[in-house]
C-alpha cells in the first residue's frame, strides 16, 4: 500500500466541483478515434459484436494506458461525463454501457445471465478480448466495482488495477455484517422502479437503444441517461443488491483503491472499510462528499484521486 | 363556420363589477411568502448536498415534522422511505446532476408516525452566474390518489398479463390437440396409387382447421383403389364430429363391401341411426367410388356413386371436361333407406377425374360478392385444364380458389385422380 494514497490532500472539498456539472454540458460527444479502425481490423468477427451489444466507445490518448469505465446501476456511461475529460489527455479511455442499460443492445438481454454478477463480468472481459486490451485499469462505480473484481480474476493478464468507486460486497445486513439494507428495502426499490419508468416507454425505445452515435439529446431524450426497459432495470436491481460478494474480494491480486464518499446513503463507510480491509494491500481514500455518485457531485476530488492512483499504480 | 360579430355581454359586466374587483384586490393582498408556505404543495431548497435549508408549511404539515427539526438536521433523501433512498441515490441524484432538472419522479415520503404518503417531486438545480450549482429547488405534489388508481392500473396489467400467458399456454395445448384431431379426420399424403396419379387440396373456413369436408384414398383389395370425398353440414367442431364418423364409416365398410352403393348405403344407415332422435339431424353429400387400373392397357375403370353430392367432372386428354351424372342419389343419412345408382367411366391415359365440394362451385364472385361461381364456370374452367396431369389440375384450382379471397367462405374439398399420359405421345402431340 501507498502511503500517499490515504492522506488528507485527497479530502478534497465537494463543492469545489464547477460548472461542469451544468445542464448545458449534457451529452459531450465520446469519440473514437481513427486509431479504433485499427482495433476493430484487429478484433475477432464477434469482437465487433460485443462492442454493439455494450455499446462501447473508446476516447482520450491512443498511446496511453487504457482506464475502463463502468457505470454502475441505474444509469449509463455518460455518468462519467465528468471524468473522461480529466483522464483523456494522459489516458486512452473505454466506456461501456451494461447490457440492459444505456444504448446496449436489448437483444442481448438474458434474464439468466443478468441474474449474477458473474454475467456482467463475462460481458467485462469480452470486452477487455474484443479491444485486446492489457494491464488496463478497471474503475467500476457502485455494483461495477465488485464487477471488476469478477473481471480481473477472469482475466488477469488484461486488468492490471482496480479503483473501487462507493462499492458494496453486500447490501443486506447480515450476522455481523452491516450493508445498510434489508431484503424489504430492495421491494421498495423495485416498487420505485415499477413506478418511474424515467425517460423509457416501448415508443421510445428505439430512438433510445438504436442510435449508437449518440446525438445531442433534445429535450425529448429528458432522463434518457437512465431510461431501462423496467423488466431488465428489474434484473439488474436485484442482481445488485441481493448479491453477496465478500467472499471475492480476497482473490484480488492487483493493486486496488477503494473510493468511498464521506456520506454515502447506499454504501457506508464502515462497508467501504470492509473492503479495504478485505482486498490485501488495497487503499482507502474517503472523499468529502455526499451521495453515492461522487464523480458526479465531487468529480475533482474524484478525478484527483483516481489520477493520483493511476500514477503509482503503473 | 361561425363568426361572433356583434356585441357579447361581458360575463362580469355591469352589475357585478364591484364584487370581483373586491376579491382580486383580496388576492393581491396574498404576500409572496403566504403563497410559499401555505401553497398546495410542498415546496423545499436543499444544498447541493441535499441538507434542507427551507421548506414550506405544506410539506411540513404533511411530514408531521416542526420545522427546527428538519431545517439544517435533514437530508432530502432522509424524507424517503429506504427504497425510495435508494432510487434516489441511484437514478434521481445522477440525473438532477446531469440535466439540471427531473421531474414528475413518484416516490414515497415518510411521516413521523411512520406512515407513507405517495407523492411526485420534480427538482430543478439553481444556478449561480458562472455557472456552478448552488441549490435544489424541489417541489412536492401529493399523489396519494394518483397512485392508488396507478397501482389499480397496475394491477389490472398484471391480471391481464397473467391472463395473456394462461391463455396462450392453452391455446398451444388446444391447438396440438387440434393437429391430431385434425389428423384424423384427413389423410397426411396420399398413399401411391399403381398407374393413378392422385392429388388433393383442402381448405378449412374455420380458423381452428376443423373442417366438414372430407377425403380420402386407401386400398382395398389387390386391384381396387377406393376413394371418397363429401361435405357434412355445418362448419367447425360439430361438422368435424360427423366428418370423422363418416371417413371411419365409409373406411370400414369399404372392408366388406367395396361396391359404391354398398358403401354409401352402410353411411346412410349409420348417419341415420346416430343422429335421429338426437335433436340435431346431422347428413352429409358424398360420392364414393373405386379406381381399378388395367395392368395391360393403362387404362382405369372407374366405379362412382354419390349421395347429393355436385357431380364429379372428368377432363378427356383431348381437352374436353363433361360431368359424370350420377341421378337420384339422396343426401346421406336423411331418410332411414336411400337409393343410391352406379355410374361407371374409364380413364384413359391424360384423363383426369376431379371431385370437389359445393365451397369451390358456391363460391362468391363478383366484386359486390354477389354471384355465385357455378357449375357453368367450372366446367369451362375444367375444360381448359384437360388434359394435364391431376397435380397441375389441382394446383390451377387452388389458385382459382385463391382468387376468390373473401368471396370463399365455405370449407372446399378437391380431389384429382387420373392416368399419366405417356411421355412419348405427349411430344407427338405438340
Amino acid at each position: 500500500m501507498n502511503p500517499a494514497l490515504g492522506s488528507a490532500r485527497t479530502a478534497a472539498r465537494a463543492d469545489r466541483a464547477r460548472s461542469r456539472a451544468g445542464p448545458d454540458t449534457a451529452g459531450y460527444p465520446v469519440t473514437v478515434p481513427d486509431r479504433f479502425g485499427e482495433t476493430r481490423d484487429a478484433c475477432e468477427t464477434d469482437g465487433m459484436d460485443i462492442v454493439h451489444r455494450n455499446n462501447v466507445t473508446v476516447t482520450g490518448n491512443p498511446r496511453g494506458r487504457t482506464v475502463v469505465l463502468a457505470h454502475g446501476f441505474g444509469c449509463d456511461q455518460n455518468m462519467w461525463r465528468l471524468t473522461v475529460p480529466a483522464l483523456a489527455g494522459e489516458y486512452r479511455v473505454v466506456l461501456f454501457d451494461h447490457v440492459g442499460s444505456g444504448r446496449s443492445d436489448p437483444s442481448a438481454f438474458s434474464e439468466d445471465r443478468y441474474a449474477s454478477l458473474e454475467g456482467y463480468a463475462e460481458d467485462v472481459a469480452e470486452i477487455c478480448e474484443a479491444l485486446d486490451l492489457r494491464d488496463a485499469v478497471f474503475v467500476g462505480h457502485s455494483v461495477s466495482a465488485m464487477i471488476g473484481v469478477l473481471a480481473a480474476g477472469r482475466v488477469p493478464e488484461r486488468i492490471g488495477a482496480l479503483v473501487m468507486v462507493a462499492p458494496s460486497p453486500r447490501y443486506i445486513d447480515e450476522d455481523g455484517y452491516r450493508g445498510g439494507f434489508s431484503v424489504e428495502d430492495i421491494d421498495e426499490l423495485l416498487e420505485s422502479l415499477e413506478s418511474n419508468y424515467l425517460g423509457w416507454s416501448a415508443a421510445m425505445a428505439p430512438v433510445i437503444m438504436g442510435n449508437a452515435e449518440r446525438p445531442e439529446l433534445g429535450e425529448e431524450l429528458k432522463n434518457s441517461f437512465c431510461a431501462t426497459d423496467p423488466d431488465m432495470a428489474r434484473v439488474f436491481a436485484r442482481t445488485t443488491f441481493l448479491s453477496d460478494s465478500r467472499g471475492d474480494l480476497g482473490s484480488v491480486r492487483v493493486p486496488t483503491l477503494v473510493l468511498e464518499c464521506a456520506q454515502d446513503a447506499i454504501a457506508p463507510r464502515e462497508v467501504g472499510a470492509f473492503v479495504h480491509r478485505a482486498i490485501p494491500g488495497s487503499a482507502l481514500v474517503t472523499l468529502d462528499a455526499t451521495g453515492h455518485c461522487p464523480h458526479l457531485s465531487a468529480p475533482e476530488a474524484t478525478n484527483e484521486a483516481i489520477l493520483d492512483f493511476l500514477a503509482v499504480s503503473r | 363556420m361561425m363568426c361572433r360579430t356583434g356585441q357579447r355581454p361581458d360575463p362580469h359586466g355591469a352589475g357585478g363589477e364591484q364584487a370581483p374587483d373586491a376579491a382580486f384586490a383580496a388576492l393581491l393582498e396574498d404576500s409572496a411568502e403566504e403563497l410559499y408556505e401555505s401553497a398546495p404543495c410542498g415546496y423545499l431548497s436543499t444544498l447541493m448536498d441535499g441538507t434542507i435549508a427551507k421548506i414550506n408549511a405544506t410539506l411540513l404539515g404533511w411530514l408531521g415534522r416542526e420545522r427546527e427539526a428538519v431545517v439544517g438536521r435533514m437530508r432530502f433523501a432522509d424524507l424517503l422511505t429506504v427504497g425510495g433512498k435508494l432510487y434516489h441515490e441511484t437514478h434521481f441524484a445522477p440525473l438532477l446532476r446531469m440535466q439540471g432538472e427531473v421531474s414528475g419522479i413518484a416516490l414515497e415520503i415518510r411521516q413521523a408516525d411512520g406512515a407513507r404518503m405517495p407523492v411526485l417531486i420534480s427538482s430543478a438545480v439553481k444556478y449561480g452566474d458562472t455557472g456552478e450549482p448552488l441549490l435544489i429547488r424541489t417541489t412536492v405534489f401529493d399523489a396519494r390518489d394518483r397512485r392508488a388508481y396507478e397501482e389499480e392500473l397496475l394491477r389490472g396489467r398484471k391480471a391481464a398479463e397473467e391472463a395473456q400467458r394462461r391463455a396462450e399456454a392453452d391455446r398451444a395445448r388446444l391447438q396440438d390437440a387440434l393437429a391430431v384431431l385434425q389428423q384424423s379426420l384427413l389423410p397426411d399424403t396420399l398413399p401411391p396409387v399403381p398407374g393413378v396419379e392422385t392429388a388433393a387440396y383442402y381448405h378449412t373456413a374455420s380458423p381452428d382447421r376443423l373442417g366438414g369436408d372430407f377425403y380420402d384414398v386407401f386400398p382395398v383389395d389387390g386391384k381396387r383403389f377406393a376413394f371418397f370425398l363429401g361435405d357434412v353440414c355445418g362448419k367447425g367442431p360439430e361438422a368435424a364430429a360427423v366428418t370423422s364418423l363418416t371417413r371411419y364409416t365409409l373406411r370400414a365398410a369399404a372392408v366388406h363391401d367395396p361396391g359404391p352403393v354398398s358403401a354409401l348405403s352402410t353411411l346412410n344407415k349409420v348417419l341415420h341411426e346416430r343422429y335421429t332422435g338426437s335433436g340435431d339431424p346431422r347428413y352429409c353429400t358424398a360420392v364414393f367410388g373405386t379406381v381399378e387400373p388395367h395392368p395391360t392397357t393403362g387404362q382405369a375403370a372407374v366405379r362412382l356413386a354419390s349421395g347429393g353430392h355436385p357431380p364429379a367432372l372428368v377432363l378427356r386428354a383431348d381437352g374436353t371436361a363433361e360431368f359424370l351424372p350420377t341421378p337420384g342419389g339422396l343426401l346421406v343419412g336423411i331418410l332411414p333407406a336411400a337409393d343410391f345408382v352406379t355410374a361407371t367411366t374409364v380413364l384413359s391415359p391424360g384423363d383426369t377425374l376431379l371431385l370437389y365440394t359445393d365451397g369451390l362451385t358456391e363460391a362468391r364472385t363478383g366484386r359486390d360478392r354477389r354471384g355465385l361461381y357455378g357449375d357453368e364456370a367450372l366446367l369451362a374452367f375444367a375444360a381448359g385444364q384437360a388434359g394435364k396431369p391431376p397435380r397441375d389440375v389441382v394446383r390451377a384450382l387452388t389458385e382459382l380458389l385463391r382468387g376468390f379471397g373473401d368471396g370463399l367462405d365455405d370449407d372446399t374439398a378437391l380431389l384429382a385422380l387420373g392416368v399419366p399420359a405417356p411421355a412419348p405421345r405427349q411430344d407427338r402431340a405438340r
